[in-house]
């Protein structure tokens, strides 16, 4: 079942253009890696996934429903249900130690202050990271606080992750440990997930790829180009 | 590969017969060739030979005799001077990969490169993630995920590479047919 799809992404910041056209689609329970060098396009379209930007043109769905035409409102509130949103900076609150951290999309959503509590710790013990519950941000390795960073998006139990390069900042080791917690919790939970990535090893832990470039998907995967200079489609 | 030293090496944790040898050298070394009995015991008559291994007995379990053999201080010496010396590094010039796209791009068949570099990145691809699977299964044993990131790591610099050919040959085209 078709779970996510784009049809003809346009997006542009001013007059330079990031999604120049993007049709994909994601099954459910899929892991999707959008891969492409730097500035091809894969964070915006992560980001038009989700709903946090609106295309300029065409059309984003999900579960066969179109959300690009919905509120800012409608949106953020998809986003706090269904969605769960990782960054390679896992952008924890600071001045909040990690339960807390993770109970913030619980709350925002009206569960209850204990239930949150209970769950986050739940949470940041599948993501081995239970003893650091009463620590903040800053007491924190790179690779915990992403492991916060993920229970805090898993907690709400989301039908799809989006992870936009989730273990960008760390070493190879910390990486493939959170890597691997990742997918593993997500096939448990049967979650979809787009993994944002320009790492052939990180994409490697996906079911399949896509490869951007310059706004459009590249369909060989490799960027070639014709002798006039165009993409081979 | 020098199945010497690796051998030599199998006996630093103390007296084994060839049986054990084999066994615990496919166990350590998955992704390799598995060693054959008939290159044990040949390997292990010439460290014999050359003092580098001896006998230890002899053991009988309701089959042949099994001899087990053990490292000599000679065998330790040579060891050691295998494990401090290092490898050249190798730079790989003599792989088919690189004979390939290196012919597929001079023949100038500009379509036949593309078909050719699009099937091989997905082949590449298609076994990064087969050893990523091996890899991240929590039950993976240590010499499993150790040769895997071994194969994984070469994949992947085999990728940027024809990535980089690619971003080569298209600048080039550019420039001879404009």
């Amino acid at each position: 079942m078709t779970y996510l799809q784009a049809r003809g992404v346009v997006k542009a910041y001013g007059q330079t253009p990031a999604l120049r056209g993007v049709t994909l689609e994601v099954s459910e329970g899929e892991i999707l890696a959008v891969t492409g060098p730097s500035g091809c396009g894969k964070s915006t379209l992560l980001h038009c996934l989700a709903g946090i930007l609106r295309p300029d043109a065409g059309e984003v769905s999900y579960r066969g429903q179109r959300i690009d035409t919905r509120s800012e409102a409608a949106r953020s509130k998809l986003r706090r249900t269904d969605f769960g949103i990782l960054f390679q900076f896992g952008q924890l609150v600071a001045e909040l130690t990690a339960a807390e951290n993770v109970t913030l999309p619980l709350l925002l959503a009206g569960t209850g202050r204990r239930e949150a509590r209970s769950a986050a710790l739940s949470w940041l013990d599948r993501l081995g990271v239970a003893e650091l519950a009463d620590s903040r941000p800053g007491e924190m390795s790179g690779g915990q606080q992403q492991r916060c960073a993920a229970a805090r998006a898993f907690v709400t139990e989301p039908r799809v992750l989006f992870a936009d390069e989730p273990t960008g900042a760390l070493d190879t080791l910390t990486s493939e440990q959170v890597l691997g917690q990742l997918v593993r919790l997500a096939r448990e939970q049967h979650t979809t997930v787009v993994l944002v990535t320009h790492d052939a090893q990180v994409a490697g832990y996906a079911d399949r790829e896509i490869v951007l470039r310059d706004g459009l998907i590249d369909q060989t995967g490799l960027g070639l180009t014709t002798p006039s200079g165009r993409h081979a489609r | 590969m020098s199945t010497t030293h690796v051998l030599l090496g199998l006996l630093t944790e103390g007296p084994k017969h060839g049986y054990e040898l084999k066994r615990i050298h496919d166990r350590w070394l998955p992704r390799a060739r598995p060693l054959a009995f008939g290159q044990v015991y040949a390997t292990l008559g010439r460290l014999q030979r050359d003092g580098l291994v001896e006998t230890a007995g002899k053991e009988r379990d309701g089959g042949p005799d099994r001899t087990h053999y053990a490292l000599t201080s000679a065998g330790r010496d040579a060891l050691d001077t295998w494990l401090g010396s290092v490898e050249t590094p190798a730079p790989r010039i003599t792989s088919t990969l690189l004979a390939k796209v290196v012919v597929a791009v001079m023949t100038a068949d500009v379509e036949r490169a593309r078909d050719y570099l699009i099937a091989q990145r997905q082949a590449h691809i298609a076994r990064l993630r087969e050893l990523t699977a091996v890899k991240a299964d929590p039950a993976a044993a240590l010499g499993d995920v150790i040769a895997a990131d071994f194969a994984i790591a070469h994949l992947d610099a085999d990728l940027r590479w024809l990535q980089t050919t690619l971003d080569r040959v298209t600048d080039w085209h550019r420039e001879v047919h404009p």
